[in-house]
């Protein structure tokens, strides 16, 4: 029988040691299958814009008229949905990711069992953790750059600095895909997911994203910072309205320290969870 | 046959059952199954289900509230913005119920699991499995919405008795959404309807539907759009129950609309299910 | 993650020797002992088959061959590459048909075939040359643009093989590739692995069909509880454990004189071996028609007497015996 070319070469033998993403190598033709699958239901992945401009309309506008304008910093107010908008593209870039990183792998791991063919190929376990990652902020980058688009037309974005706001969303969205897919890793079955919830919707709802930390009591203020979102939030918030200091690198930090962690436990559970 | 392989013909015979009740008298076999389905699963809805609604009351009306009430649109209000969203809340988690258990529980019943098909195998009907389960839903829609009363009236967001029929105003505003959804799932091959159904239509409904501001801070046309939906006259009567000013008119005319939809997505989904499970 | 040059041979390359060998093989799941000890060995070319009931450790053996279970004892080698640090190498070269299909149903059967290519590093137009060519092989290409969830079980199963064989593996590994398929299928599937085993393709496969095995492999192994049981061609199988023919013999009910219990022991002073079941005797024998005559001529109650020529089947239940095991 003839016999194909193997992935092999000594360049793309180096290029597999090096960490992602230079080195995903095979990793990238299971994103390529997540975009050939994703042809088919293209309309949901569309719909998904959606979600944040919702919220959008509905807290900042409609409920805006009734809040007013809120204090930013000492002097400076601005209108109630410019100040829930970087909240909610931050929100957005985290429930994303964690749908994707969650119950989208779960799904594959348990139900599709995608992952098992897959694994009867080259490719490796941390494979299919790059390539499921990859997809999450790929996702995840459409769906920031379109709501930032949104909030330029709506007049909603103050300064250039908005620029970052995209790779500020896309390493939001690494950090909590990391961990994402590092805890479903330990899921049995889907009840667990309650878990991803009972960790998702108090971060959605309390970490400063809807009213600023001022509102609570000190005591809380505190347990308020403690949780990845509020610095998601105050990242987006300081870049849309142009509000920057080296402070931002402490919030960016804590991201790039989830992605770190999360890969590392989920490559290794992966492992032993696929080859057992 | 009690393990008696070899029972002869007249024994066969005898345990021929008598005649099974007419159609739509045995859902309750149906409906016993979901409820004991649901005592192995409850905790994989037990944090969205019943947590959800309170922390959305705690975020919105307690923190934004404190801003709405110090705001410029607060005093308008006549009541503090919590006793506002309370009863908003109230028929939207009844709405976000009944769909979302009539929606994927509905397809793997369908599909996945065929449950249904299992109970149609038995002297059981399609009005029986259909009434069975939305007896089910009834039950589920009921208990998330006693809890989240009994803590809002805890926390003060409720002002008047009259919120004790706001229960069944809320089931009933939580029917006049699962009915017509069931009716939509029995027909779906994939769950990527449900995707643009909760994305397109329920998240929209829950933000716009006087949930969280009154319908006329809309513009004009999403206004009248917003007065056409089922879940805004379940919020508005709700709300009159809550905060203790129901008006028998409107609120009479609240029931009828619902009761509409309800009794009407029934209809609809009794042929969707019959020419699903029966072709 | 480094994917140093494989130590044994390159890839294209088979190796002089076995190209499956395991010694002394075990894998354990905790307390659990699935595979205890086993040594196998499959040369190129060969059809090699694992029969055995369920439980008995086939898939487990199948798992660490197609390098994705580590050994928990014993050495394996495959195309002389260790599956735990070469498992990727190994893996570029096996073509695999799991128990159950994995085939990715939010794809088009084209798709299925196009996707794996990918995952082997195929460039596109290899992935799009080889898909056309597989799905001519396994029949499908009618239905190449369809989706994979209406297709029947035959269907799926072929394009499963088809799959696996994307990168014209050295090895195909088939983990019960017939179960739970018609009659034609079966036969057409069938047809489609003689094919590739002219073709010199190395087969491994698992089976708890005897006529598949008598029909497809060179030489097998009869697995019970993790250990093997026997050994060799199935010729070879049925000569050790079996006689040439069987008689299979249907008494009426309740007449005195051909209590099922007498028969057999009367029968058995010329038999190999008979044996008592709820609803036949049978006799193991190198004369079945003899032992007709004999039971005829003694006046059993006979209701019907049927001679066979012994199959693997009877080695089988000979060997793991009759009782449910799971």
């Amino acid at each position: 029988m003839s016999v194909q070319a193997p992935p092999g070469g000594a360049l793309r033998a180096v290029a597999r040691s090096v960490p992602f993403p230079l080195g995903a190598g095979l990793a990238w033709r299971l994103l390529e299958r997540n975009a050939r699958s994703a042809r088919r239901y293209w309309i949901v992945i569309a719909s998904g814009f959606f979600e944040p401009v919702f919220y959008l309309l509905s807290l900042g506008v409609g409920l805006g008229a009734l809040v007013g304008p809120i204090e930013v910093e000492p002097g400076r107010s601005v209108p109630y949905a410019m100040f829930v908008a970087p909240a909610l593209l931050a929100a957005s870039a985290m429930n994303g990711a964690v749908f994707d990183s969650t119950i989208s792998v779960f799904f594959k791991l348990k139900y599709t069992r995608l992952y098992e063919s897959v694994l009867s190929t080259p490719l490796r376990p941390w494979d299919v953790a790059v390539a499921e990652i990859g997809w999450a902020l790929l996702r995840g980058a459409v769906y920031a750059g379109a709501f930032l688009l949104v909030l330029v037309a709506a007049g909603f974005v103050a300064s250039w600095w908005a620029l970052l706001a995209l790779p500020a969303a896309v390493l939001i969205g690494f950090g909590f895909a990391a961990v994402g897919m590092a805890a479903s890793t330990y899921m049995r079955t889907w009840t667990d997911f309650e878990f991803v919830q009972l960790a998702v919707l108090p971060m959605f709802l309390f970490s400063a994203t809807f009213y600023p930390l001022s509102t609570y009591p000190p005591a809380v203020q505190w347990l308020v910072q403690a949780t990845p979102l509020f610095h998601a939030v105050q990242l987006e918030r300081s870049l849309l309205l142009g509000d920057v200091g080296w402070g931002l690198l402490g919030h960016a930090a804590v991201f790039a320290v989830m992605a770190a962690a999360g890969l590392v436990v989920a490559a290794r559970r992966l492992d032993r969870l696929l080859l057992s | 046959m009690g393990g008696a392989t070899a029972g002869t013909a007249s024994q066969r015979g005898s345990a021929a059952p008598a005649r099974p009740p007419r159609p739509g008298l045995m859902a309750g076999r149906a409906f016993s199954f979901w409820l004991v389905n649901y005592r192995r699963n409850w905790f994989g809805s037990a944090i969205s289900s019943f947590l959800a609604p309170v922390l959305f009351l705690a975020s919105m009306g307690f923190g934004l509230g404190a801003l709405v009430d110090a705001g410029p649109g607060g005093p308008a209000m006549g009541v503090a913005y919590v006793a506002f969203v309370a009863p908003g809340v109230l028929a939207a988690t009844a709405m976000q119920t009944g769909v979302g258990e009539s929606t994927f529980p509905v397809m793997a019943a369908v599909k996945w699991q065929r449950q249904y098909h299992a109970m149609l195998a038995t002297p059981l009907t399609v009005v029986d499995v259909l009434l069975g389960h939305m007896a089910f839903i009834a039950v589920r829609i009921l208990a998330t919405a006693a809890v989240f009363l009994a803590v809002a009236t805890l926390l003060g967001a409720v002002l008047s008795p009259w919120a004790l029929l706001a229960l069944p105003a809320a089931l009933l505003c939580g029917l006049a959404h699962a009915a017509p959804v069931f009716a939509f799932s029995a027909t779906q091959e994939r769950d990527t309807g449900f995707m643009l159904l909760f994305r397109l239509v329920v998240t929209p409904l829950f933000l716009f539907s006087g949930t969280f501001f009154p319908a006329r801070d809309l513009p004009p046309v999403l206004e009248q759009l917003a007065y056409a939906t089922p879940l805004w006259h379940g919020v508005d009567l709700c709300r009159q129950l809550s905060l203790g000013t129901p008006e028998a008119g409107p609120a009479a005319l609240h029931v009828a609309y619902l009761l509409l939809w309800f009794l009407g997505g029934l209809l609809v989904a009794r042929r969707t299910l019959t020419r699903r499970l029966q072709r | 993650m480094t994917s140093p040059a494989p130590a044994g041979t390159l890839a294209g390359q088979v190796p002089a020797g076995p190209l499956i060998e395991a010694r002394g093989l075990v894998k354990r799941f905790g307390g659990f002992t699935a595979v205890d000890g086993i040594d196998v060995s499959v040369a190129a070319g060969e059809a090699f088959g694992f029969l055995g009931p369920n439980g008995a450790g086939k898939s487990s053996t199948m798992r660490m061959v197609g390098c994705v279970s580590p050994p928990s004892a014993g050495t394996l080698r495959i195309l002389g590459l260790d599956p735990v640090h070469d498992g990727s190498a190994i893996r570029a070269r096996l073509g695999v048909v799991p128990q159950r299909d994995t085939l990715d149903e939010e794809l088009t059967v084209r798709e299925n075939v196009v996707v794996y290519a990918r995952y082997f590093g195929l460039s596109r137009a290899q992935s799009r040359a080889k898909a056309d060519e597989l799905l001519e092989f396994a029949q499908l290409t009618e239905r190449a643009d369809d989706r994979v969830e209406p297709l029947s079980g035959g269907m799926k199963r072929r394009l499963t093989i088809a799959r696996a064989l994307v990168n014209d593996p050295d090895i195909l590994l088939l983990d019960e590739p017939t179960t739970g398929l018609d009659p034609q299928a079966r036969h057409v599937l069938w047809d489609r692995l003689f094919r590739l085993k002219r073709q010199g393709v190395t087969l491994v496969l698992t089976t708890h069909y005897m006529d598949e095995a008598e029909q497809l492999c060179d030489r097998l192994v009869v697995m019970d509880g993790g250990r093997i049981a026997a050994e060799g061609s199935p010729r070879e199988l049925i000569r050790q454990y079996s006689t040439r023919e069987v008689l299979e013999l249907r008494l009426a009910d309740g007449v005195a004189g051909s209590e099922p219990a007498r028969v057999a022991e009367l029968l058995a002073r010329d038999a190999r071996r008979t044996e008592v079941l709820p609803d036949r005797v049978l006799v193991y024998t190198d004369d079945a028609d003899a032992a007709a005559a004999e039971a005829e001529q003694r006046g059993f109650a006979v209701v019907s007497a049927l001679t066979r020529r012994s199959t693997l089947e009877d080695v089988f239940l000979h060997l793991t015996g009759r009782t449910l095991v799971d």
